[in-house]
């Protein structure tokens, strides 16, 4: 069902950004803080998307999903691994006996910019590779241009080629410049079948930031008390540290609540901040950083 | 559309204690007057307790001054005025910039010993109380060396004496409110704090010591309402400046009836909270949340009537319920803390009171479900739906953390509505709709009108109030007018 776009809510920039900052204040401490790291790590799609990818590289990213941290005693695992279509087999063979999910990216990512063909072709081949997931990117051409139903029809086809994968709808909410878009872009995702809607590629400038996380968030709800369905929510690129990570949580938890704080509702899409999030872990127990040599990059 | 469950949304993870550290401040157990530069007994040699109101222990002694010790403070101040009201803008300007500078280095002492006295959050000390107060001292300091230009050829001079008295709700922000401008203008000061929240004004006078600010242009006497009657009754004094309850503004304007002395009174509010069915509804709950649970409501502009258009009435209040689940309610000092104490136990008396008449009334009472610490004084964040205009909760300002919401249809009934108090301190408007903004401002009957957000304050922006809110304005270039007489 096309989503009634006339009537949805406006956003305030300045406001937006002043309700951010009051979930920036909140000071998250002691054993509070120690919940809020590892619900962060077990929320984690580690990511590895450029083109340089190997073979070699998808499977020690795996190993390290598996094995954050081997000396630290109870943390989780991440949630994902995030590979391009061609590494699909290679993931799902890797983590075989974990509970970790494969998402891959794919209709012609990061652009789009191809046919719908092309966009059903991708999608079909990593599903069939055995992807759990599946992480689209919207035609934001289409979208600017106003044709709204384009980009709707193009994600309920992607959907239907997903079949029991998740769908996860990447807006790039850079290239979407204003915060109503963002809105418009979240409304049209949703009723068109997605399973979670996920910022941004990585590979555009700004990428996830907390204001439009917080608007995606806002249109979830809403989508929640109209339809009764819970939708997921993935920020991706530019959260590197623990202490961004546990500003959007702070966000998550004050905005959605508790039924969303967990990773089969909400993922980090990032790469570095694994690491940083184990040092902080490792520093609760120990009282000491520890050199960022002491954590394995894979 | 409320089918789904929206107790859905409630927070799970609750953040563990983050109270701001008291090791690094210094509170004396006994504070004497700050006469004539020097902290002075008082001749009666009475004292009062000042209290922590979110434990309701004792934090130290302060000297209760009697109309003997207001006259030795209004004869040191006039004594001083004669040098002070000599010496160039540009000397006195440097004494205010020096002030301004102290104050900043010991912020944290200051919003830590604010939040202690009066039951404030941290956040809002630290963040604004403070930064605001510094920041009016730095923005008179400014202004002392160019009066001239700021009331050309009208050869501005000052007025003498001025004794001032000012609320407990923004202690030392609002001390800086009536000092600042009055020593740019050159005049000298009695000030009179609060007597539940004297603590951040004493910590002042020492930095005034410290300035070097010649001595007796600042004087701070404490006590209760009687010290505050001796300086409005005292002969040698040429200007009152009065922030507080309309009850004793009235009191006041009867008292100096006759005399030479200029007024300003800055007093009570019930603010109208306008949101339209056009406005970033989102953001306008936040505006709610700021007009009227700042300060736990002691805020003299509070937006405590909301007028809310009736085609989004239901999703504003169930949002506004929403997002009142996730307010922190405790410790002021915790830096997670978005409601703090009420500031006395008096004040928690009336507001309980409101909160009866409203649920008499018939009024739809909703408070979240937060739990309240034991000790001390604290009130729940309360709105009454399904009220109007002829509610006694809608007519009174309660200065507490309850809102009282009231559904509109057309622009010309809200404003009628809006206008029909006998107040006129504040409002806002919400709306993204331009041209709405700019009819409404025209319209309403408000000192200050803030569109698309609430309870901003700049020292560079002129604030006061119409009708029985008072006149005079404090902050901006206006602020200089009342403490100035001109040839």
């Amino acid at each position: 069902m096309f989503p009634n776009l006339n009537n949805l809510p406006v956003y305030d920039t300045t406001g937006v950004n002043e309700r951010i900052a009051r979930f920036c204040t909140r000071s998250i401490k002691a054993s509070s803080k120690n919940e809020g790291l590892k619900m962060a790590l077990s929320m984690i799609d580690l990511t590895t998307l450029e083109g340089k990818d190997t073979k070699g590289k998808v499977q020690q990213l795996c190993y390290k999903a598996m094995h954050p941290h081997d000396s630290l005693k109870n943390i989780p695992t991440v949630a994902a691994i995030c590979v391009y279509p061609s590494y699909v087999g290679i993931a799902k063979k890797a983590l075989e006996g974990s509970d970790i999910q494969v998402a891959s990216v794919a209709t012609a990512f990061p652009s789009g910019q191809s046919t719908l063909e092309v966009k059903l072709s991708d999608t079909k081949f990593a599903v069939d590779q055995g992807a759990d997931e599946i992480d689209m990117v919207i035609s934001r051409g289409e979208f600017l241009a106003g044709n709204y139903q384009f980009v709707f029809d193009e994600i309920a086809a992607i959907k239907e080629a997903c079949g029991k994968a998740h769908l996860k709808v990447i807006l790039e909410t850079g290239e979407l410049e204003t915060l109503d878009n963002v809105r418009k872009a979240s409304e049209i995702a949703m009723y068109a079948g997605a399973d979670f809607i996920k910022t941004s590629t990585g590979k555009i400038q700004p990428a996830a930031t907390l204001p439009v996380t917080y608007v995606m968030f806002d249109a979830i709800k809403d989508y929640y008390l109209k339809t009764g369905k819970m939708i997921g929510m993935k920020p991706a690129g530019g959260i590197s540290t623990s202490k961004i990570a546990l500003q959007y949580l702070v966000m998550l938890n004050e905005v959605l609540g508790e039924k969303w704080m967990n990773k089969k509702y909400f993922r980090f899409g990032a790469s570095s901040l694994t690491n940083d999030i184990l040092m902080q872990l490792v520093k609760a127990e120990t009282g000491i950083y520890q050199s960022i040599n002491y954590f394995s990059k894979d | 559309m409320n089918k789904q469950d929206t107790n859905i949304f409630k927070a799970a993870w609750t953040y563990d204690e983050a109270p701001e550290s008291t090791d690094h401040i210094q509170i004396k157990k006994i504070y004497e007057l700050f006469i004539d530069g020097k902290f002075t007994k008082p001749i009666k040699g009475n004292y009062f307790d000042t209290i922590n109101p979110a434990t309701n222990k004792v934090i130290a002694s302060v000297a209760e001054a009697t109309t003997e010790d207001v006259d030795v403070a209004v004869k040191a101040a006039r004594k001083a005025f004669g040098s002070w009201s000599k010496l160039s803008g540009k000397e006195r300007g440097k004494y205010i910039f020096r002030i301004a500078r102290l104050i900043q280095e010991r912020a944290r002492e200051f919003a830590v010993i604010e939040s202690l006295d009066g039951g404030k959050p941290i956040r809002e000390s630290r963040d604004i109380d403070i930064p605001l107060a510094a920041n009016h001292f730095f923005y008179y300091a400014g202004w002392a060396d160019k009066l001239e230009y700021a009331f050309p050829n009208r050869t501005p001079k000052p007025l003498g004496v001025a004794g001032q008295i000012i609320p407990w709700n923004f202690p030392l922000l609002m001390a800086a409110w009536k000092i600042a401008p009055a020593l740019a203008t050159g005049n000298t000061v009695v000030l009179k704090p609060a007597e539940t929240t004297p603590l951040t004004a004493l910590k002042l006078a020492e930095i005034i010591q410290e300035s070097g600010l010649p001595k007796g242009v600042v004087n701070i006497v404490t006590g209760a309402g009687e010290t505050g009657a001796s300086i409005v009754n005292h002969p040698d004094i040429n200007k009152i400046a009065f922030t507080g309850s309309t009850g004793v503004g009235k009191y006041i304007q009867k008292a100096i009836a006759g005399t030479n002395k200029k007024l300003t009174l800055e007093l009570g509010g019930k603010g109208a909270n306008i949101i339209f069915e056009d406005a970033a509804i989102d953001q306008a709950v936040e505006g709610i949340v700021n007009a009227i649970f700042f300060n736990q409501g002691h805020v003299c502009c509070a937006g405590s009537r909301l007028f809310v258009q009736e085609s989004v009435a239901d999703l504003v209040i169930q949002k506004l319920k929403n997002r009142m689940e996730t307010l922190i309610v405790g410790n002021p000092l915790d830096k997670n803390t978005d409601i703090g104490a009420i500031n006395s136990k008096k004040q928690l008396q009336t507001i309980e009171n409101y909160i009866k008449i409203g649920i008499n009334e018939g009024g739809e009472i909703y408070q979240p479900k937060c739990k309240l610490p034991k000790e001390g004084n604290w009130c729940a964040p309360t709105l009454f739906i399904n009220v109007s205009q002829s509610h006694r909760i809608v007519q009174e300002e309660i200065f507490g953390p309850v809102l009282a919401i009231q559904t509109f249809r057309t622009i010309d009934e809200v404003i009628e509505k809006a206008n029909n108090t006998p107040y006129g301190l504040s409002a806002g408007v919400w709306t993204q709709n331009g041209a709405k903004i700019f009819h409404l401002t025209q319209k309403l009957e408000a000192g200050v009108i803030w569109a698309n957000t609430f309870n901003k304050f700049d020292p560079a922006s002129p604030f006061g109030g119409y009708k029985e809110s008072g006149f005079g304005r404090e902050g901006g270039l206006h602020g200089l007018k009342p403490y100035l007489k001109f040839e």
